[in-house]
């Protein structure tokens, strides 16, 4: 179990507690969150589940596979901080993690 | 206006499966689909990835998958509409009538929505103003490239379509390409290509820009685009390019009456049918209680919409359930008896 603390873009948080073994982007889905929209059901071929991580949480992360790199060249706005949250598996290590949610996903 | 027994729009693995089961059942069907090609998101979103959960099928690309399907439908005669995208759905007295935006106009009694998540549209400019210049100087597909001859071209993305077009354009126009980052995931030998020809100064590469403004008056002028550490640049352009693939966007389905959840649409786990008779969902895009968003479970729900068609297409007659292994009536359709 982790709390992860989902931003909208309205500036709204959202605090929720995740099941290890979900994704981000699981969590957001199940629990309404509005803003991550995860059109291929988390399969990295869309760029619609797109998060901006807060700073001191990005380099804790999981490195990026090869192919989410590529699906955030199609992402809205990306940033130094983008990652896909569908790729972002919850466990323990990611209690307290911040994600911004943009503004768009397409 | 084109009379059928069914009309299934999406032709992804889905929608395929489903005209087999509705011409082997004896129904005639069309398909209309968005892509100017067969095989829904398998073929635009993961043509080469391997899916290993097609029964009886180990391991085959979203490629293979297509190609199979369309091989299983060779008995039969389906006529498709590709690069149109079904606008409306309205009743008339008693059949769906149904419009594209080419203007065809199909008269049904069933139609079929196999959409995915919807259809594909390219992705745009995050920049809001590009919309004022869209299919004037800022375009997301090239139709006529004799337009940018002598002109200077901006082309964004970093995949192949935008190497392509860098490569190509570069003869006769003045060509900037801007990438948000350093590597480009088109196929090597265009990189090497693209590369080559920034080095001959042919193509202006910006690596690590984005696109923040546009400025132009009726017609596009400059481009602003900074990088990661806030350093601005205006570009001179007369038309922008972006390439960044492909979104799925449900579209004008959202305007037919249907109960939707989020971005999917009710049905029963009977005939799959919609709140609206003779209008089925199946696929991605339909939801029910334990829905499983699996191309198996598609094939599934295809074969069930397709028996519910019968009724409305041919209300006189009693269907009658057969296999292909032993009715001779289901052999002949399937061109294996005279």
């Amino acid at each position: 179990m982790a709390k992860i603390t989902y931003i909208t873009s309205d500036a709204k948080v959202h605090e929720i507690e995740v099941q290890n073994g979900l994704t981000v982007m699981e969590g957001a889905v199940q629990n309404d969150i509005p803003g991550i929209d995860a059109d291929c059901g988390g399969g990295m071929a869309c760029a619609t589940c797109h998060v901006y991580v807060q700073d001191d949480w990005y380099d804790k992360l999981s490195a990026k596979e090869d192919g989410e790199e590529d699906m955030l060249d199609m992402a809205f706005e990306p940033k130094k901080n983008s990652r896909l949250s569908c790729q972002l598996i919850v466990s323990d290590d990611l209690d307290g993690l911040v994600v911004n949610i943009p503004s768009k996903q397409s | 206006m084109i009379e059928t027994d069914a009309l299934i729009i999406g032709a992804g693995p889905t929608g395929l499966f489903t005209a087999h089961q509705i011409k082997l059942i004896g129904l005639d069907c069309e398909i209309v689909d968005n892509l100017d090609k067969v095989g829904g998101q398998c073929i635009e979103l993961y043509p080469d990835k391997p899916i290993y959960d097609i029964p009886a099928v180990p391991e085959c690309t979203g490629e293979e998958l297509t190609k199979n399907l369309i091989n299983q439908l060779k008995p039969f005669d389906i006529k498709f509409h590709l690069g149109e995208r079904v606008e409306e759905v309205k009743k008339d007295d008693v059949n769906w009538i149904v419009k594209t935006n080419n203007g065809k106009i199909f008269s049904t009694p069933n139609v079929i929505i196999a959409g995915g998540v919807g259809s594909f549209e390219p992705r745009k400019f995050p920049v809001k103003e590009c919309e004022k210049f869209e299919n004037k100087s800022v375009f997301y597909s090239v139709k006529d490239k004799k337009i940018f001859e002598g002109k200077t071209v901006a082309i964004f993305g970093g995949g192949d379509s935008a190497l392509d077009w860098a490569v190509e354009l570069s003869k006769n126009s003045k060509v900037n390409l801007i990438h948000r980052r350093e590597e480009f995931r088109g196929a090597q030998a265009t990189v090497d290509k693209v590369h080559l020809l920034a080095k001959e100064g042919k193509i202006n590469l910006f690596t690590k820009y984005q696109m923040i403004s546009v400025k132009g008056n009726g017609q596009l002028e400059s481009i602003d685009i900074k990088n990661d550490h806030d350093e601005k640049k205006n570009i001179k352009a007369d038309y922008a390019l972006g390439f960044f693939g492909l979104i799925m966007q449900l579209g004008p389905i959202a305007n037919w009456g249907l109960n939707l959840d989020k971005k999917t649409i009710e049905v029963d786990t009977e005939k799959f049918e919609t709140n609206q008779k003779g209008i089925y969902a199946v696929g991605d895009i339909c939801t029910y209680p334990g829905k499983l968003k699996l191309i198996l479970s598609g094939f599934h729900e295809g074969a069930l919409a397709a028996r519910a068609c019968f009724k409305l297409a041919r209300p006189d007659e009693k269907y009658r359930f057969e296999f292909t292994t032993t009715s001779t009536s289901l052999l002949k359709r399937l061109g294996k008896k005279e």
